[in-house]
């Protein structure tokens, strides 16, 4: 048997409280200044604008691009390379006048007149409107899949367990948010859905997690609460390395294969998987021992009759 | 006890062979073809139109490897991108102006797999290359609209009924009438009131003046919009046939929006022209009278509109639409017999052209516009002097500057009015070359972490690690096999769901063969371990599962596009991953051990 994680005894998770906690409050803190100072860097989809991506034959003549954008009269163009030399990325702020969907025309038709071999790769154009609404269903989305857990978890479990996964995962969602935001790296409707995924699959880490807790306070009765988890986070320990192992695996593949286009998201899952295997262990279940989980919480005590006090 | 009843292993069989049946054509790539459909959707097409596209195909030496009829056009395949872009020339030329030809992709699946039905998925934009457009109509041009036709009505009808009027005029979409006296104006509500049952009229007393004011009832205004989305549809649907493309995609989304996808496209700067352009027609007549100078200055006499002609020169047009482009049947580019200008032959219908005669009538020797609005410009193309009664319905406009114009304003009107202007307010477009890499990536994807999690599982759980992984390959046949059957769009976030559903999927088996492992440690026979460990992994597994279902149906129900294919994939993976990691596996295992009974070691 090949085995990782021979752990015989039980790991002492819970009385690194301190230093898990410590650990946590400096990552999220960082995350919310990061957001707060930087602030995401949104992509079209939600701030509304043109984006257009190019490629030529020859490594693109960056000058001479611009220059050919700058008689268009069109404000604000920037002009960068992307993934290789022969790609462009162009992007224009959203304009507010009737005539927005025409800009990627004005911009092509520009190139082409500089060099003939340009080849549009792709046009996202997104009107104000619309990425307004992308937006707020987006943010919508995000409180609809986190009160939607917790209410699974308050149901299948107790609501300490459901307050406990939950903060923990958004403790995650934050902390990717703040990787985004302190890296600038773009923010796309495609990294919006990883998150959410990230969201969902977390806590589906939390949720194996608390099942070994439930399970154990049934089964060992003399043990006291801490241990009971430490218990259970010691046996799951191996299940949780290899499952996120191969989910990272994946991920990895996305990252190194998928292009450009998958690169974000990759990049949001890789984050949401790593913090996702702490958060449950040393996030996650500290709370738990903070809520108060009791024994009592799962094994219906035998009901003592009250007698009446005369 | 790890043995599965005959029927259950029955069952499992019969569904991997039909999710591999259903899967496999994916497998097979794509054919080039062309696609010939009629330009009017009311026309419908039949085996000599077959036998047409056939011989047309012979006679031009053009090889082929097969037509048919499919719905209401015909396919052919061809061998390469080179001949069905000969062949497309060729049967333009051969079957004429009322069909469409465009350029397709056919599946290459052998007939017996089309024939049960078995279909690739839809490949999406993204992944094939075309333009998605969001186009939202102008609710509050088409209740305007409305207006202005009430306002036409308003005067017919009380000419008719013989009730003196004095002027009526239009704020928005609310139509004034003003009155000498108030029995005269009482009479018009009365009158125009049971003509008009979709109006709300409010009677206001001024010195001097009595008004009668005319607005829409709101659910009239819901219908009127409702009506203006459908018009669009219809217009919007009938440009897109004139375009060319093979499979478009024009539906509504939400109240005033419609979502236009055509694959394939590769001049998206046409598209874009001919969909977004809102072009109507106006016939109206020219205030003679107006001074050059005040027009200049920007002052219009009253009841008229300034609107610049093609010279650059300025003129009066009165408010009152003689006809609009609603009224034409047909329009089709030409010349003038005499001048040999471009021109552009109108023909209208019944009503239009009684119309006509009559205004052609009354005004011989004035100067009547054409105006051509085209988003929110006005521009009168020509205004010339009506030399005598112009009867049939059959007008011919010139005024254009070159053919290639003239043969795009008549492809505008042909394609009928938009009941309201319509701006594109999302873009993407997704270049040819593009669609193949995206492909290609996301095949990689999941190619190369499928064969890395498969290695990683084997060393790790071995037998069992192997099983699991085999069950993880069945769990994406069965995916893809679904995504087939129900003709789902797979886009690249889709793509990327199948390589997340894959790799969250194997944590199913990665729980069981755990707990298997524990049972063994605790001291339990190899049977009852496996046993112990997939009842006892099941409830981990269904409620890790269950929280990753909220976040995909979250994703869907407010997600939009990209974002929802992503969503499909990823609650359809889990469903067919809980079959496959729990159901498949153990039936691999139960066929491998579960006949030993006494089975001492198990390769865990």
């Amino acid at each position: 048997m090949l085995e990782f994680f021979p752990f015989k005894k039980t790991i002492p998770f819970m009385s690194w409280g301190k230093v898990t906690t410590a650990i946590s409050l400096l990552t999220f803190l960082f995350s919310v200044w990061a957001l707060w100072d930087k602030g995401l860097n949104l992509g079209v989809d939600f701030t509304g604008g043109t984006l257009i991506e190019v490629s030529y034959d020859q490594p693109a003549n960056m000058p001479e691009i611009r220059g050919a954008l700058e008689k268009t009269g069109l404000p604000e163009i920037s002009v960068q390379n992307f993934g290789t030399s022969h790609d462009v990325l162009i992007r224009l702020p959203v304009k507010h006048d009737a005539n927005a969907a025409e800009t990627s025309n004005i911009v092509m038709s520009a190139l082409q007149t500089a060099d003939s071999t340009v080849e549009l790769k792709r046009v996202d154009f997104v009107g104000p409107q619309v990425g307004k609404e992308l937006y707020d269903s987006g943010a919508l989305a995000l409180l609809v899949v986190a009160f939607g857990i917790m209410a699974y978890l308050a149901i299948r479990f107790e609501w300490r367990f459901a307050v406990a996964g939950m903060l923990a995962n958004m403790h995650d969602i934050v902390i990717i948010l703040g990787v985004f935001a302190f890296f600038q790296w773009e923010f796309t409707l495609t990294v919006l859905a990883g998150v959410l995924a990230v969201l969902g699959y977390s806590v589906n880490e939390s949720v194996v997690v608390f099942d070994r807790i439930r399970e154990n306070i049934r089964k060992m009765r003399g043990a006291t609460i801490p241990h009971i988890i430490d218990d259970a986070i010691t046996r799951t320990m191996s299940r949780t390395i290899i499952t996120h192992g191969s989910t990272q695996i994946m991920v990895l593949s996305m990252l190194f294969f998928g292009g450009e286009a998958l690169h974000n998201f990759a990049l949001a899952l890789t984050i949401g998987i790593m913090f996702g295997i702490y958060s449950s262990v040393l996030v996650a279940s500290p709370l738990l021992l903070m809520f108060g989980v009791k024994r009592e919480h799962f094994i219906k005590p035998v009901e003592k009759k009250e007698e009446a006090v005369v | 006890m790890n043995r599965f009843p005959l029927w259950k292993n029955i069952v499992i069989g019969i569904t991997l062979v039909v999710a591999f049946l259903y899967a496999l054509p994916n497998f097979f790539g794509e054919v080039p073809a062309v696609q010939v459909s009629p330009i009017r959707t009311t026309e419908k097409v039949d085996t000599a139109l077959l036998g047409q596209v056939e011989s047309l195909l012979k006679a031009a030496n053009v090889a082929y490897s097969g037509v048919q009829l499919s719905g209401n056009s015909i396919k052919a395949r061809l061998a390469s991108t080179d001949l069905q872009i000969q062949a497309k020339d060729v049967l333009q030329k051969g079957l004429g102006e009322r069909y469409t030809v465009a350029l397709n992709l056919l599946p290459a699946s052998p007939a017996w797999l089309s024939a049960i039905n078995a279909m690739p998925m839809y490949l999406g934009l993204d992944l094939r290359g075309g333009v998605h457009f969001l186009l939202e109509v102008d609710m509050k041009a088409a209740l305007e609209k409305a207006a202005i036709r009430y306002q036409n009505d308003f005067r017919a009808e009380l000419r008719s009924a013989k009730i003196r009027y004095g002027r009526i005029s239009r704020e928005g979409d609310a139509v004034s009438v003003h009155f000498a006296t108030r029995d005269q104006r009482d009479a018009a509500i009365n009158k125009l009131g049971t003509a008009f049952t979709d109006l709300a009229y409010t009677a206001e007393d001024q010195a001097e003046a009595f008004t009668l004011t005319a607005r829409l009832k709101p659910e009239a205004e819901k219908q009127v919009q409702e009506f203006a989305l459908q018009q669009n549809i219809t217009t919007l649907r009938n440009r897109v046939n004139e375009l060319g493309v093979a499979e478009p995609v024009i539906q509504q989304q939400g109240a005033s929006r419609v979502v236009v996808q055509l694959p394939g496209v590769q001049d998206t700067a046409k598209a874009k022209d001919i969909l977004g352009r809102t072009a109507t027609l106006e016939i109206r007549m020219v205030d003679e009278l107006a001074d050059p100078l005040a027009l200049a200055q920007g002052q219009a006499p009253f009841g008229t509109d300034i609107v610049p002609t093609r010279e650059g020169t300025l003129i009066a047009v009165k408010k009152d639409v003689v006809l609009t482009g609603d009224s034409i049947t047909n329009a089709t580019p030409g010349f003038d017999n005499a001048t040999g200008q471009a021109a552009v032959h109108i023909n209208l219908d019944g009503s239009g052209a009684r119309i006509f005669k009559d205004v052609t009538r009354e005004n011989v020797n004035k100067r009547m516009a054409i105006l051509l609005i085209e988003k929110g410009r006005v521009e009168a193309i020509t205004a010339p002097v009506i030399r005598e009664e112009i009867g049939g319905g059959r007008v011919q406009v010139t005024g254009m500057e070159s053919a290639q114009e003239a043969s795009d304003v008549a492809l505008l009107l042909r394609a009928g009015a938009l009941a309201a202007p319509m701006q594109i307010v999302e873009e993407r477009t997704v270049g040819p070359s593009m669609g193949a890499e995206n492909i290609e990536k996301g095949f990689h994807s999941n190619l190369w972490g499928f064969l890395a999690v498969t290695l990683l599982m084997t060393i790790y759980y071995r037998v069992f690690g192997l099983f699991s992984s085999i069950a993880l390959a069945i769990n994406g046949f069965f995916l893809i096999a679904l995504l087939s059957m129900i003709q789902a769009t797979l886009t690249l976030p889709g793509m990327a769901a199948i390589a997340l559903t894959l790799g969250m999927a194997i944590d199913a088996n990665v729980l069981i063969n755990e707990r298997i492992r524990e049972e063994l440690r605790s001291g339990a026979t190899p049977q009852a371990a496996i046993h112990a460990g997939y009842e006892r992994a099941w409830a981990t597994i269904l409620d890790s599962n269950l929280t990753t279902l909220i976040a995909g149906i979250a994703l869907f129900w407010l997600g939009s596009g990209p974002v929802r294919g992503f969503a499909v994939v990823l609650c359809l993976g889990i469903l067919t991953s809980m079959f496959s990691a729990v159901t498949v596996s153990r039936a691999m295992v139960n066929l491998t051990y579960g006949r030993q009974t006494r089975l001492a070691k198990v390769s865990i």
